[in-house]
Order: structure tokens, then sequence, then C-alpha cells
């Protein structure tokens, strides 16, 4: 059947993201609050937060950007935002990125943090990308 | 968990059907279902996140993304939320904060959370006096448990209620709240202010105490003669080495249980850890509150009901009375502004800015006040009807304390100047102070008495912080306290002596706080989110600090000074401590007690200028606090008439000013305390 075959894609596709270490436990807290009152609630959230991190983001950009002076401390800052963000839906990845990038802005290695940035952004994009086609198979296999 | 808490909780709740909840009740027969949560974090997916999470546990939640919004929420009513849970970084308001000024307004158990995990912050988290860190991502199971805090808060109050009212000297004040409707809220913030630590042991006390917390308890009022006592026993075990049990059984109060001592203690501790972070500050404030003890302090009956209104209008608040709260507050004693009793309206009375208590304003002074006594709201210690009412009978008793002071030292004032001193490092002692003040007159016959404001002053982290943000903008919250007691000009340094006193007289000082009240008082209304809710919180909380009783045992006190203020400024400070510092409870209590040490510490007005005003904002006064050796310290026993308890904290700070009022500077760590140099 359509359906059935679609819904074990699609569990097929969450279990390889926590197999890969996308996702976190987190991520299951997450779907343990879903109920029927709230059945859209892991990509609710998910919207929430991708559009947050759209924020964080070209924040850090303007931020590193600066030419003149780089302030590690705001760096800091925001990415410690976004990490706390960004493991409150169990991305992982993601996580482990900010985190890396912090440990540069405490070292006040400016080119540690350029690098790992663009790591965060390559993690989140890949993260958003998956879980797009994750919640679009769940509902069409539903 | 603890299997007491649960204990609590089945013997509370009725299980019936619906959530039976009662408005001023706060507690629904379902309990913990139905626990009222308001959580605040900018983050939106988190917030949306932690609302689904406490939906899931059945409790009621309230989401904000805004601090000042939160606040807002919280000072509207007092009694709308049983719990808060806030997130450390926000952008509008520091976490802590906006802990500081909940644990001092509305005293309600606030959790904060963080990705932050370093120890560094947690110790923050503590010290400030929330009742919990969990760190991000936080988990349902976290969620599932935190009504515990709220029962536990309210059990201690209850056991401290009855306490109360079996052993409270006041004389027939116990207007206490409502016990539900104190209860459940504001006894909240009594397990909040435990030390975390002590957590297990409170656990295991109410374990073992059987009784059936029913979540309404009364609260603990520590008159001032119960934190005499209090005082006393701590400096015969030296602050090192008290524990609550030792202190208890030194005590020897019948129906005072350990818990009860622990949180005081904790207050108390947070109160003089403040006083030593504000005696920077303020430098003139002692002279503001040391004002002129004569005169001015008028008599100090009835400190408890601190009416600035009442006193203004009798022109019996001894502007020195407010000046030394206020000095105490802010620090600068100008001798010559009373200490504006306005704190209630006006937040800032901190505001060192120039002492501008007008004592002609008094009238408009003391009903800024009155409104504002609820200032102390914040004050975890509860300072209810029942402590209005103690400070005024503080009052009176400061004004016999003001005697002692003033003959202890020369310098009535100095406790304020004392205190003014200790503030710089603790605006939120000031605040504190300023809002006890003020709060005073607006309940008649509230027994101001601060309650253990030690503790609140203590937290003199917590008054720095928020005195830094408040101090700057009017508009910042926590400033209510700072009323720059100081204020005015004309102070005629009677007004101080409530704040050496016991921040009370700061209300005493009515002429000189309600100038300067005016004049702090300007600070937008939001600001003082301790205070500021003072107007909710006076007019509902019955922690009226009873400026009026102040002014009115200010001028009696006048002369001595110290004394009258000596009443006043302990419950005075002891409130203020309370309200102001939201951001920590501990500079809460701590400045509260500071100011009120500092003004027993007869240093009041013993700054050079007896015309000192009193704008000492509670950040001057706990920096004076701390600054100045509080010469009066040491009379905890003398000044302090049975009443205070708060004079006792007072006096005991100011004790510990004089032995070292540097070691109170230190940083908020308990190890910091300048109560070292307490002399025992």
């Amino acid at each position: 059947m359509e359906r059935n075959h679609l819904q074990r894609r699609a569990a097929y596709m969450r279990e390889t993201l926590f197999d890969q270490g996308y996702l976190d436990e987190q991520f299951i807290q997450l779907e343990d609050l879903q109920d029927d009152a709230n059945p859209n609630f892991v990509e609710e959230v998910v919207k929430l937060f991708y559009t947050d991190s759209a924020r964080f983001i070209r924040n850090i950009e303007l931020a590193l950007d600066n030419s003149t002076h780089h302030d590690f401390e705001k760096l800091d800052d925001i990415m410690h935002q976004f990490k706390g963000s960004s493991s409150s839906i169990g991305a992982e990845k993601v996580k482990r990125e900010c985190t890396q990038f912090q440990e540069y802005c405490k070292a006040g290695n400016l080119e540690g943090c350029k690098r790992t940035f663009q790591q965060v952004k390559q993690e989140n994009a890949t993260l958003k990308r998956k879980l797009e086609s994750y919640f679009q198979l769940k509902r069409q296999a539903s | 968990m603890n299997l007491g808490g649960s204990q609590a909780v089945k013997s509370m709740s009725v299980s019936s059907s619906s959530v039976t909840r009662k408005s001023g009740d706060g507690v629904s027969d379902q309990f913990p279902a139905g626990l009222r949560v308001l959580v605040v974090d900018d983050d939106p997916t988190c917030l949306r996140i932690l609302e689904k999470m406490l939906e899931n546990c059945l409790y009621e939640v309230t989401k904000c993304n805004r601090a000042e919004l939160a606040l807002s929420y919280l000072r509207e009513n007092k009694n709308v939320y049983d719990i808060v849970i806030s997130d450390v970084h926000m952008p509008d308001m520091d976490g802590f904060k906006l802990l500081e000024y909940v644990g001092l307004e509305m005293d309600l158990p606030v959790i904060m959370m963080s990705a932050d995990d370093s120890k560094k912050v947690v110790m923050k988290g503590i010290t400030h006096g929330a009742v919990d860190y969990l760190i991000k991502p936080v988990r349902i199971e976290a969620m599932k448990n935190i009504w515990q805090h709220v029962v536990r808060k309210k059990k201690v109050e209850y056991k401290g209620k009855e306490y109360e009212q079996t052993g409270c000297v006041e004389d027939g004040e116990q207007q206490q709240k409502p016990p539900e409707d104190a209860e459940y809220s504001s006894s909240a913030n009594e397990g909040s202010w435990k030390n975390p630590k002590k957590r297990k042991d409170e656990e295991e006390e109410a374990e073992e105490r059987d009784d059936p917390s029913t979540l309404k308890k009364p609260r603990v009022v520590w008159s001032v003669e119960l934190h005499q006592q209090f005082v006393t026993a701590v400096n015969h075990l030296g602050l090192d080495k008290a524990v609550p049990k030792k202190i208890l059984e030194l005590m020897n109060v019948p129906g005072l249980t350990r818990e009860n001592v622990a949180s005081h203690l904790q207050k108390y501790r947070l109160y003089l850890r403040r006083l030593s972070g504000v005696s920077q500050h303020q430098s003139g404030l002692n002279n503001a509150f040391m004002g002129p003890t004569d005169s001015t302090f008028g008599p100090m009956s009835s400190l408890n009901g601190l009416d600035l209104q009442v006193l203004a209008a009798s022109g019996q608040l001894p502007p020195q009375n407010l000046a030394t709260i206020q000095a105490a507050s802010f620090g600068q004693a100008t001798n010559k502004s009373p200490v504006p009793v306005h704190l209630v309206d006006q937040r800032n009375l901190f505001s060192f800015e120039s002492p501008k208590l007008r004592f002609g304003e008094d009238s408009q002074l003391l009903n800024n006040n009155s409104k504002q006594i609820n200032l102390l709201h914040g004050i975890p210690t509860n300072m209810e009807p029942k402590q209005l009412a103690t400070l005024r009978q503080s009052a009176k008793s400061f004004g016999n304390l003001n005697t002692q002071l003033h003959s202890q030292s020369s310098e009535t004032g100095s406790l304020l100047t004392q205190m003014s001193q200790s503030q710089s490092r603790t605006p939120i002692l000031n605040e504190i102070s300023g809002t006890h003040v003020l709060t005073l007159p607006s309940s008649p016959g509230q027994p101001m008495l601060l309650r253990a404001l030690p503790s609140s002053v203590l937290s003199r982290n917590g008054i720095e912080n928020v005195r830094r943000g408040t101090l700057g903008s009017v508009s910042q919250p926590s400033p209510d306290l700072e009323f720059s007691i100081n204020q005015g000009d004309e102070f005629p340094g009677n007004s101080f002596p409530l704040m050496s006193n016991s921040g009370m007289s700061i209300l005493t000082s009515k002429g000189m706080l309600q100038e300067e009240v005016n004049s702090e008082m300007k600070m937008p209304r939001g600001y003082l989110p301790n205070y500021d809710t003072s107007d909710e919180l006076n007019q509902n909380r019955t922690q009226d600090w009873g400026m009026q009783n102040v002014g009115s045992t200010f001028d009696v006190s006048q002369h001595s000074n110290i004394q009258g203020s000596l009443d006043v400024l302990p419950s005075i400070l002891v409130q203020q401590g309370f309200s102001s510092s939201h951001k920590s409870e501990q500079s809460r209590n701590a400045f509260v007690s500071k100011a009120a040490f500092s003004v027993g510490d007869g240093r009041i007005g013993n700054t050079s200028n007896p015309g000192h005003p009193l704008n000492l904002s509670l950040a001057d006064i706990s920096q004076r606090i701390k600054s100045e050796r509080l010469p009066n310290m040491g009379f905890q026993n003398t000044f302090f008439s049975e009443q205070f308890g708060q004079d006792d904290l007072m006096s005991a700070l100011l004790k510990q000013q004089q032995e070292g009022t540097g070691a109170v500077e230190s940083g908020f760590g308990f190890d910091g305390y300048h109560l070292d140099n307490l002399p025992v």
C-alpha cells in the first residue's frame, strides 16, 4: 500500500537522522509532546526554529563581517542563544558546531570562528532540508 | 523529590474532579494540576516547547517573551501566578534581575534556565535566590516537579505563621495578608529564599514536620523581637558557624521551626552581603540617615505602619529617617534631603542624584509612599501587614533605639551612612530600603517589620545588579528603592535615622522622605519592579511598611535619631531589602537588614551633616551599611526593642560595619561576608 510504504519510508528517514547524529534525544521529547490536540507540534516548533535561526545567522554574519572590530563576546553571546535554540529541538550537529564556534570566540580566533560558522550554516541548512523532507513524507503518509 | 512534599500535596489535593481554584488561594484541589506558571524566554522556539511541556503537566501556563512584560503581568495582580520560570539570557532584562524583582515584589519561587551550565552562572542563580536552575534543553521531567517549590514555600510560611501568631510580640497588628493569598503566592518566595543547598534539609524537615501542609500557611513574621533574638543567636554563634539548628536552639522560641530560621538566615546573609556591597556607594547616605535623630524622628511609635503619609501629614516623619533610609540607599547623605519616602510611586527613589527630599511634599510623598509601601513586596520576607504593624511598633522602639544609637555613637546617622555607603554596591538594597520605607506609610498599622530583611538585604549581588540597571534609568524597575533618601537638600537630617534604624527611619523622616521620594519617585512607575508593584503591592500586600509609623516614630526619635530610625529602619530596611532586589533576594535582604542596621548604627547622622538628607537610595544605604562600620551593630541587642527583629538585623549589620565593613563588599559569595566581623 502506498501509504504504508510512505510511512515506512518516513520512519526509516527518521531513524537515519538519529543514527547519523543529526538529531538527538531532545527531538524525541518534542515528539512526545505532540498529541491529538497538537498533531503538528513538532513541525510547528521546527518551523519556529528555522525562522529564528535565520535571524541568528544574519546577526553573526554581520558581526563577523565587521572588518574593524570583532567583538568576540558579542559573537559568543549570539551563538550561545542560537545554541540554546538548536539544542531545544535536538539539532545535534548544529549544536556541536555552535559549541566549536564558541570555543574559537573564547580563544579570540577569528579565522576559526569564520570557518566554524560556515559549518554551522551548512549543518543548519542540511538539517532543515532533511526535516522538511521528513515532514512532507509524514504528511503524505497520513 | 521530597516525599514530604508529595505528602503535603496529597493531603492538600482533594483529588476531586475539577480544579477548583479560588482566586486568592492559588492552590487547586488537584494540585499540582492547575499550577499557574509564568514562563519567560526570549527564544520563541524554547518558549513554545516549554509552554507545551507545562501544559502537558496540566499546569496553567502563561508564556511571555519579554521580561518587562512578565513583570507587568506579575504586578498587575499579586496572586495570578504561583511560580515563574525564566531564562537567564534575555535581551531586555537580565534574567537575574527579573529574579530579584520577582523575589522582592511578589515573593514567588523563580526557576532559572539556561543553556549555560557553567558553575559561575549556576551559582549566581543560587545566590540570587532562584529555587532551581535548569540546564537547557529542558526536559519535561524537570517540569513535572516544579510544584515542589511552591509547596515548600508555603510550608515554610505556614510554619512561620504559626509561630508568629503565638510568639509574635506585635501588638495586635497581625494583619497579615489573607493566608491564602499570601500563602500561595508569596509563600512561594519563602521557599525560594531558601538556599538551594539547604533544600534537602528543608525537604527533610518538611517531611518530619508532619503538619498537613495545606499550602496556606501563614508566614512567619519576623518581628523585631524575634529578629533580635535571631541576630543575638547568630552573633553568639558567629556568622560563619551559625547554622539554623543551633540558632533555633539558642533562640528557643516555641513554634519556630528550623526551616523558618534557615530561611531567615539566608535572607539575613544576603542582606549583609548586600550591605557590604552597598557600602561603597553611599558616602552621604549615612549622613542622611543618621541625620538628626532629634526631632525629625517623631514618635516612632508605630513604624510598622510607616505610613509616610501619615507621617508626612503630621510632619512627624523625621526626614532623618527617610534620609537615613535613603542615605543608606543612596550613599549620599546630603543631610538634608529627606528621604523621599515616595519611593512608592517613584521607583527611582534610589536615584542618588540630588537629594530632593522635600518634605514639604510630605503628604504627597506619603501618599506615594503608601502606595509603594509595598515595595517591599518583593521581599520574600512576607512583609505582611503584620510586618508593617511590626514596623510601627518598631518605630516606637525605634525611638528608643535611636536614643540608644545615638548614645552609642555620635553618628547616629552612621547607620544610614553606612548604609548608603554600602549602597554603592547594592543599589538594590537601597531600593529595597527605599521601598520599604516608603511602603511603610501606606498600610496603616501594618507591621512593616521587615521580616527578615537581612536576608534580602544580603543579596547584595542582586542589589547591585538591580542598582545598576535601575539607577541609571528611572525606568528600570529595580530602582524603586532608590528613593534616594537623601535626596532632599533640606533634609533636616532627621530623616535618616530611619535608615539606620531599620530603614524605618526613612519613613519617619517624612519630610525628607517626601521630598526625596518625590524626586525619586519621579521614576516612571514601571520601574520599580520591586517597588513599582508596590502600588499594587502596597495595596495588595499588606505589607504596608507603614511608613506612617515610621514617620511618627521618627519624630520622637529625632533626637536620638537613630533610635527612632532604628526601630523603623530595620523594618524598613528589611522590607526594602526585600522588595528592591528582585534580582537578588539576597541582596534584598542584605540590604534591608543592612539598612536597618545602619540605621541602628547610630552612625546615622553621624556624618557631619546632621541635616543630611535622606536621599539615601537604597543603594546608598546598603553602601553605607557596608562601608561604615555600623557601630551600632552591636546594639542590636540594645537598641532594638523587642519589636524589632529587624532592628537586630540592623544593629547586627551595623556592628558588622563597625567591625569591618569592607568585608561586606565582597562579592556575593557567602564567604565574602563581612559578617565575619560581626562581633559576637
